[in-house]
Order: C-alpha cells, then structure tokens, then sequence
C-alpha cells in the first residue's frame, strides 16, 4: 500500500502544474481575439476568479505528491497513535 | 488496513448529557442562523440582479449575482485564516460569538441597502462589501462550532453529536426557502418582487439576537480551558497550521481526499440541483422551492443517522460510499430529471391550449404581452409569456422580447422529482453527517480552529461553492443541459481515490493531544 501511495505521489505532483496549463491555455482560448465568441466582460471575470483562486490549490496538489512521493503518509495511523 | 473503529464506549452521566445537549443547541442554533443568513442572498438571486445590478442584459445580472455568490464563497477560506487564528488563541466561545455577530449585521444591513435605480452604483457596492463580510464570517463559524461540540463529546459518540451541527447547513437553506416562499406568498407576487424580498434580510437581526442570547450563556469548551490553564496554547496557530510538515500534510490531505469530493456532492444536490429544475427544465418558481424543501425535510435526518454510523464503521467509508455512488448515478439522475419536464415525450391536450394577448401602454410605448397555456395528458401544463416592448420613437431600438416558461409537473411527476433530489441530498448526508469529527480528530486542540477551517471553506467554499457557477458555464458553452454534470463528477472521482488510497478509518479516540 505504501508503494501505491508513493507511485501515487508523482501523480499528484504532476497533476497539479498539468492543472495550471490546462487552466492557462483555455483561458487564452477563450479570451483571445480570434476566439469563435468575442470575449465579454463576463469572460474576462470567470477566468481572473478562476485562476487566482485554483492556481494556488493546483500547487497544493503539487505539494500533497511531493509529500506522498516522500512517504510522510506511510505510517498516518501509528503517528496518530490509532495503531 | 483493519477498519476497526477504536473509539471505546464510555456511559454520560445525567448532567454530562444534559450540558452536551445545551452545547449542541446553542452551537446549532447559531449555526443554522448564519447559514439562513447565507443562503438567502443565493435563493434571492434573481431578484437582487434587478434590484442592485444594471438590467440591460438579465443573463449578465444574473451572472453579476452568481458572481456575487462565489465571492460569498471565496472569501470563506480568508474568514477560516482569520476567525480560525482567533480561535485557537482566545478561544471556540467568543470567536464564534463575534462571527454571528458580523454574519447578522451584514445580512440585516443588505435588507437596507436602496436599489440600483435610487443610488446607482454604489448599491451593487454595497452589497458586494456586505456579501464578502457575510462569506468572512461564515469562514470564521463552522470550524468554531464544530470543534467545540466535538471538544465536549465522549469518544465513542463524536460522530453521532457533531452530526447535529452538520444538518444546520441544510436545515438553514430549509429555513430560508421556507421564509422566503412564506413571505411571498403572504403578501403577493408583485409586492415581494417591489420591496417584499427585503423582509428574509431584515428578519435575520431578531434570530441573530436569539442565538447570541443562547451562545453568552455557555463555558469556553472543557479542552481549549485545559490547554489554556496549562499554558499549551498556540502563540502563532497559522505558522503551527501552514508551515509545519506534520500537520500540513494533515491539512491537504484533508482537503483534497475527504472536503474537496464532499463539497462538489454538497452543492450538487443541493444547489445545483435546484438551479437545473429551475433554468433547465423551467419548473414552475414555488413548485421547485417546494419540491426542494420536501426532499430536504425528508432527507435531512439522514445526517444524524450518518453520523451516528460513523461511530460504529468509521468514517472514511461511508463519506467515500457517498462519493462514489454520486460519480456512477448522477448523470441517469439527471437524465430522468430532465425526462420528466420534457414535454416534446407529453402528450398534448390541444383542446384546452390557450392563447390570450394582452397589452398595456407605458411613457415609452406600449407592452404588449401574449400568454400560451398548455395542458399535457398526464397532468403536466405549461405557460410560456412573452412581453414585447413596441417603442413610440420608431427610430429608436426596442428591447428583445423577454420570454419566460413555466412547466408545472403533475401529481406524480412532482413526487418522482422530489424522490430524485431526496437520491441525492442522501448522498449529501454521507459526505457530509461525519465530516466534522473526521476534521476535528486528525488535528491537535492547540491548532484545531485554524486548521480544519481552512480545507473545510475550500472545500466547501470554492470546489462546492463554484459548483452551480462552472456547471452553468460548461452547460451554457457545450450545449449539453448535462454537460455541468462533469465538474462534480471529476472533483468527487479525484477526491475518492485520495480518499481512499491515503485516508484511515480508524477513529482516533483521543483530542485531547
């Protein structure tokens, strides 16, 4: 089990940045000059909330991997003394 | 992995489960009033778009005011920061106290605020500011009442008693709908849309005062005493939460394993929910309040039984169970919803459709309006009015002509719907009913306050509460009226195998760490 979460681990890390990307590219999609539906001011809102605020989660999810990467939840029970 | 609980049963005496009673009372009771407070401003949306947003572009007010609502949201996690900190260094008590007190003035003070066409813009200003106060002290609330709660329960019942602070959520968007449809239907349609809709405001201050009589006449919780006498408390609570390893790691493994997926099932079948038989189905505007409160009063003591469960089996499982079984039904859920609104699947009446032209003259022209009543076979009927506006100044241009429809459900498909929401708001339960001893026992007491508040208000607040919002936005651009479904089902499936790789199930008996 331990392995699942370490293997796991590199998951998350990389999820975290491929959320941003994926964030950042549709947002330029979106808000481009050539996009199929002009931009509207309503647009513009979504894409400045939705990136400052899942930016920062993104890089949890980054720093969650890293953690599991390195095994700090292997032994969460025997830390918690529910052994 | 053994999914033994190891909570031992330790018997309350009489006066243990009396004090555990007015505990659980006064922290609900506050509770239920700052959701009320909350969700009003949400099931009042539309008409706060007409009274506080320009209305040339009634999808662009309506957005204004979604827009609104997830400010109210995300600001939540800022109140955790702050109210949390408070918390753990003065104490559960009087943070929670001062955090009623600001959702109250706030929510009276918005029953205040002149209109857009008496102040112009510094009304949508004002209520912006006392939205983002309102999502502040929500931030700051629920952390305080759980965790004093569940400082005052026994072990072997945390679960069972914290499930009552976990049904004010629902019980305060029960209250709200419940005034606001009171309300209405009291004093007529045309007089709640003119000032009507500002008495659900107003009446927050008389249950604010209520529960800050209630909450004044209570101790600081048994635990933050004990640390407090014994000098342990946190100098710095955010430092000790945000920056030490051990427990940040506790703090998102908490948000992206149990309150991410929990906070997507929460306003799925809650808000979400509403918003798709409202706008997608075009049920009929007190049919779907109506169906919503029915489905909520019968649902909602599943959070106790939940919690109570969670005792017994653990908490993982059953918030996991309910993750899951939202991933594999919600879209047929849907479907089914969407199947009984649809009337090109009804058979026509045609006998008793209906056409009736009206018109009235105003300074700028004339309204004229056409109403087009149907009736189904199965007992369904259907309105559909169009109000178009004919200018004297024919060089000027008219507005568009603004259609509404309205699908009234018959007897049977109004039950089938309620059963359909009631599937889900049990979902909602099972996240939901043992969440807050899941959050309380994997942090210690010094730095509980701050730092279960955070991942619940992002959880809940940004994941659950963007939820109605994106899933609007992806129906809107992808022209599937199932196409929102996607954002809670990715969330939640994320979150489940978080969940249940990394998360125990074990209970920890012990807080007092």
């Amino acid at each position: 089990m331990n392995a699942i979460k370490r293997i796991l681990g590199l998951v998350w890390m990389v999820l975290g940045p491929a959320g941003i990307i994926f964030g950042i590219i549709e947002a330029m999609r979106e808000l481009s000059p050539n996009a199929a539906v002009p931009a509207s001011q309503e647009t513009y809102t979504f894409w400045i909330i939705i990136l400052t605020i899942f930016v920062p989660i993104a890089a949890g999810m980054s720093l969650m991997g890293y953690y599991a990467w390195q095994g700090d939840y292997d032994h969460l029970d025997e830390e918690r003394g529910v052994e | 992995m053994t999914s033994t609980p190891t909570a031992k049963p330790v018997d309350l005496t009489t006066e243990e489960k009396k004090t555990i009673r007015a505990v659980i009372l006064a922290s609900s009771v506050g509770t239920l009033i700052e959701w009320y407070d909350f969700y009003i401003f949400g099931a009042l949306a539309t008409i706060i778009s007409t009274k506080f947003f320009p209305a040339s572009n009634p999808t662009a007010a309506y957005l204004s005011v979604l827009a609104t609502f997830a400010a109210g949201f995300i600001v939540r996690p800022f109140g955790a920061l702050v109210f949390g900190r408070l918390g753990d260094l003065v104490g559960r008590k009087y943070t929670f106290l001062l955090t009623l007190i600001i959702m109250g003035g706030s929510t009276f003070a918005i029953g205040l605020v002149p209109s857009y066409a008496a102040i112009g813009a510094a009304a949508p200003l004002l209520v912006l500011l006392l939205r983002l106060l309102q999502g502040l002290a929500l931030g700051g609330e629920y952390g305080g009442a759980a965790t004093y709660v569940a400082e005052h329960s026994p072990a072997h019942q945390r679960g069972f008693y914290t499930s009552w602070i976990q049904t004010t959520a629902t019980l305060g968007l029960f209250l709200a709908l419940g005034v606001i449809l009171f309300t209405r239907n009291s004093m007529g349609v045309a007089s709640f849309g003119e000032w009507g809709w500002r008495i659900p405001f107003l009446v927050s201050a008389f249950l604010i005062g209520i529960s800050i009589y209630i909450r004044l006449r209570m101790n600081e919780s048994p635990l933050f005493r004990k640390i407090k006498a014994e000098g342990k408390v946190s100098a710095n609570p955010l430092k000790d939460s945000f920056t030490k390893r051990a427990n940040m790691k506790m703090v998102l493994l908490a948000l992206f394993g149990a309150t991410m997926g929990q906070g997507v099932v929460w306003y799925t079948g809650q808000f979400y929910a509403l918003s798709f038989i409202e706008k997608t189905c075009s049920i009929e505007f007190v049919q779907a309040r109506n169906i919503i409160l029915i489905a909520l009063a019968i649902a909602t003591p599943a959070f106790v039984l939940f919690g109570w469960l969670s005792d017994k089996i653990g908490r993982k499982y059953i918030m996991l169970a309910g993750m899951l079984l939202a991933i594999v039904s919600y879209r047929p859920i849907y479907k089914a919803m969407y199947g009984l609104a649809d009337l090109t699947q009804k058979q026509e009446i045609t006998t008793q459709t209906s056409n009736v032209n009206s018109s009235e003259k105003v300074k700028a022209g004339t309204i004229t309006t056409a109403v087009l009543s149907k009736a189904y076979t199965d007992g369904t009927t259907y309105k559909e009015t169009t109000k178009t506006t004919q200018l004297i100044d024919a060089a000027a241009t008219a507005p568009a002509p603004v259609v509404t429809k309205e699908v009234t459900l018959s007897t049977n498909g109004f039950w089938m719907m309620i059963l359909l929401i009631v599937i889900q708001v049990l979902y909602v339960t099972m996240v939901y009913g043992p969440i807050a001893a899941f959050l309380v026992e994997i942090f210690p007491t010094r730095i509980r306050y701050s730092s279960m508040s955070l991942p619940y208000h992002i959880g809940n607040g940004i994941f659950g509460g963007l939820t109605p919002y994106i899933a609007t936005r992806l129906t809107t651009s992808m022209g599937d009226p199932y196409a929102g479904l996607w954002w809670p089902i990715v969330i939640a499936f994320l979150c489940l195998v978080i969940g249940a790789v990394y998360l125990s199930n074990k209970i920890d008996p012990n807080v007092e760490d």
